[in-house]
């Protein structure tokens, strides 16, 4: 079947979206992707939709769903590189997806998830141990 | 108003939903739409093949390529067969569905083009007809 390969590195789930999805296959990166958070525990995900020539509200729904789900799994979710025409197009069809984190291009989108990461690995020392992994999500060691 | 060019396309699969943007892309550009205006087409294309297919049961999409006087226009309708709309209003209406999508199809298509046109009988089918001048 159809899927939208996911990458994993360190903490962080990358998805470049290159075709254009027919409804169950945005299901399929959906499901897939919520799945692949709970099992790696990943902590951030970057979703690259610059190869897309458009977003209609089924596709929206699905950014905004994988957005909300990723949260409740205790990770964050970055959008990147969405066309201007894009952009404009969706805002007329209504829809302009609150809630989720857009960047303009992969590093900043990578720069967002790093300072949340940071942000939260911060949080984490003050409470309790020094954490083994303070420098995980940037770069790709295995545990 | 002159009717240049005509093709019907079946939608009836979800994958016919990809086919019918690709087409609606291709006549687009042919027209030389700009980018902006070409991404309105094929979005409103997008959420009313998916409503044929979804709500309609299946149906057609014909895409036609007018001119008139010196403006050029791509006019597509999307047409099934299937349970009608029982009320138009609630249907226009921004986040209504009957289904389990969003409710912005026919409301943010309508938006999406320049002439919008939707005619339906419950228990005989549904006709929407969107045109876009260049």
């Amino acid at each position: 079947m159809d899927r939208i390969p996911i990458l994993r590195m360190g903490k962080f789930l990358l998805v470049s979206i290159q075709v254009d999805m027919h409804d169950q296959l945005a299901m399929t990166l959906q499901d897939d992707l919520t799945s692949m958070i709970e099992r790696t525990g990943a902590r951030g995900v970057l979703i690259d939709i610059s190869a897309l020539e458009m977003v209609d509200s089924f596709i929206g729904r699905m950014i905004a769903n994988i957005s909300g789900m990723s949260r409740i799994l205790d990770a964050h979710t970055v959008v990147v590189g969405m066309q201007p025409a894009v952009a404009i197009t969706l805002v007329e069809l209504g829809l302009s997806l609150p809630g989720v984190k857009m960047a303009l291009n992969i590093e900043k989108g990578m720069a967002y998830l790093r300072a949340q990461r940071a942000a939260e690995e911060g949080d984490g020392l003050n409470a309790s141990h020094h954490s083994d992994d303070g420098e995980a999500g940037y770069g790709t060691r295995q545990e | 108003m002159a009717l240049v060019k005509s093709e019907e396309l079946p939608v009836r699969l979800e994958q016919d939903v990809v086919v019918a943007r690709q087409a609606v892309r291709r006549l687009a550009v042919e027209l030389k739409f700009s980018l902006v205006d070409q991404t309105k087409m094929v979005t409103a294309a997008s959420e009313l093949a998916r409503n044929t297919v979804v709500y309609g049961g299946g149906g057609t999409m014909r895409c036609e390529v007018l001119i008139d006087g010196g403006k050029s226009g791509l006019r597509m309708t999307f047409e099934d067969q299937g349970p009608g709309i029982p009320d138009m209003t609630l249907a226009m209406k921004d986040g209504w569905t009957s289904g389990s999508g969003l409710g912005m199809g026919l409301s943010g298509a309508k938006r999406l083009v320049n002439d919008f046109d939707i005619v339906s009988e419950v228990g005989k089918g549904t006709r929407v007809t969107i045109t876009r001048w260049k």
